[in-house]
């Protein structure tokens, strides 16, 4: 186990298992999505209150889920990089930040598009979706820091200090939205309550669920492998490793 | 030297230094403050500003601004805080007085705290004192001012604590207002919601006690917590500026 957790600290050794695993994550993405939204865009019945529109939660519930389990993911990996020095925990927030942001994105632009036939709008002030957007914000601010900060050095300790401090907040943002909003608009537009989904359509929600993990595990690790490269430019390994290309 | 003599001795100061030297470092801020009165005063003015600017930009009528004012006042007061933060740490790591106080055998977390409560003297409470005067500008009733007033006094220091986390980090960065602006301004919004809260609770004639106590509990919470990240921060600066 320490083993392991040791080699993980080499990029080397990452760039080469990444490597292996990355045409796994992607050709796993490719066929679990391509079944997934296949299934559930077209083959799913459609539900008795929503109709048609309630198959964006094959999109929209992986990338809501995984939008906001990647932040904790960057603050797991910030906490190792400032206890244990290990550059990889900073080259995974590197990777993950604009990945997290785009899946964020993805879920509030997916619900807005859901909102407009179902609420009517397509945006209300409800606490789910403030605190998705507020949450896309803390990427953002992730990336800006990143990108104004020169020193490497410096650069993963800050976003892994903005990460740790993100995600003490986030409960916090998370309860007082909902505080907020149950105090300013207890009669407006409420989710309808879906009825127990049956096997026909949570059989496909859940191959979605599984394929964009594996979608975002894939983009991560090819970003990290890019940003391994750039780090060590300099690295002999990465001269050798180039030229056998 | 021997290693012996030196120990206890350190030891035995250190008690008596940590509250000298926070003394000394609260004397400061407020001798700089006053020396340097326009960085207290600009802010205040972008205070006063930013809530004239409402009654010209949506509507000057008193039910409006009765209604409005007290999110108004906050949110005002949220900016000018989060402003001026980016001149928090600025002049000290450019004149290498930081550098100092990361090498002093004092803790740097209380040291944080220290300062910052020393800013909060010096150029928020000043900030506190015109909330009166602009609640009666924006047509808000007494009572309802003194409740804005004791929620701005509760959550201003988190602000400003929350605020010094990011300053800290981006004390480097040259121009780093905006920066800090997108970094801080999610974690402001718990506490505008509940202090805007306590004072809507209030003019509806509910309990607000319940907003106070997560008022309170979020400044208790910052008071702990925000000192050890500014100090990582400062430090991560003062390392590899």
């Amino acid at each position: 186990m320490w083993q392991w957790f040791h080699k993980l600290g080499s990029p080397k050794w990452f760039f080469g298992i990444a490597g292996r695993l990355i045409p796994w994550l992607g050709f796993g993405a490719l066929i679990l999505l391509g079944v997934g939204i296949v299934w559930g865009l077209l083959f799913a019945p459609a539900d008795y209150q929503q109709g048609d529109s309630y198959r964006i939660i094959f999109i929209h519930v992986p990338s809501a889920y995984l939008g906001q389990s990647l932040y904790v993911a960057m603050a797991v990996a910030g906490a190792v990089g400032l206890i244990w020095r290990m550059k990889m925990a900073d080259t995974f927030i590197a990777a993950t930040a604009p990945v997290g942001a785009a899946l964020t994105f993805v879920a509030l632009f997916t619900g807005a598009v859901w909102g407009k036939p179902t609420w009517g709008t397509w945006w209300v002030w409800d606490a789910r979706l403030t605190s998705m957007l507020l949450l896309f914000f803390l990427y953002l601010g992730v990336m800006a820091l990143r990108r104004a900060l020169e020193d490497p050095e410096n650069r993963a300790r800050a976003s892994a200090i903005l990460t740790l401090v993100g995600v003490v907040n986030i409960p916090i943002i998370k309860f007082s939205v909902e505080w907020w909003n149950t105090l300013h608009q207890p009669a407006s537009i409420k989710m309808t309550e879906a009825p127990a989904m049956p096997a026909s359509m949570w059989v496909p929600l859940l191959i979605c669920a599984i394929g964009f993990h594996l979608l975002a595990g894939w983009l991560i690790l090819m970003r990290m492998r890019n940003e391994i490269l750039y780090r060590e430019r300099r690295a002999r390994w990465v001269r050798d490793w180039l030229l056998s290309q | 030297m021997q290693p012996e003599s030196r120990t206890p001795v350190t030891l035995r100061e250190s008690g008596d230094g940590l509250i000298r030297a926070g003394v000394t470092t609260f004397r400061r801020e407020l001798l700089i403050a006053f020396r340097e009165k326009q960085d207290v005063i600009n802010p205040l003015v972008f205070f006063v500003l930013i809530v004239s600017l409402f009654p010209l930009g949506i509507s000057p009528e008193t039910e409006f601004l009765r209604d409005a004012g007290a999110g108004i006042i906050w949110v005002a007061a949220l900016l000018a805080i989060l402003l001026s933060l980016n001149m928090l740490f600025r002049n000290d790591y450019a004149d290498g007085y930081l550098e100092q106080w990361v090498l002093s055998p004092q803790p740097l977390a209380m040291m944080a705290l220290v300062r910052v409560s020393a800013v909060w003297v010096a150029s928020v409470v000043p900030l506190l004192l015109l909330v009166p005067l602009l609640g009666l500008m924006l047509h808000l009733p007494a009572e309802r001012i003194g409740v804005l007033t004791l929620t701005l006094l509760m959550g201003s220091p988190v602000l400003l604590l929350i605020g010094a986390i990011g300053a800290a980090l981006t004390v480097s960065v040259r121009n780093s207002g905006m920066l800090l602006a997108l970094l801080m301004t999610p974690f402001y919004v718990p506490v505008l919601i509940f202090g805007t809260g306590a004072v809507t609770a209030f003019g509806q004639g509910a309990s607000i006690t319940g907003h106070l106590a997560i008022l309170g509990a979020m400044l208790a919470l910052a008071i702990v917590l925000a000192p050890l990240a500014i100090a990582a921060g400062l430090r991560m600066s003062v390392a590899n500026g």
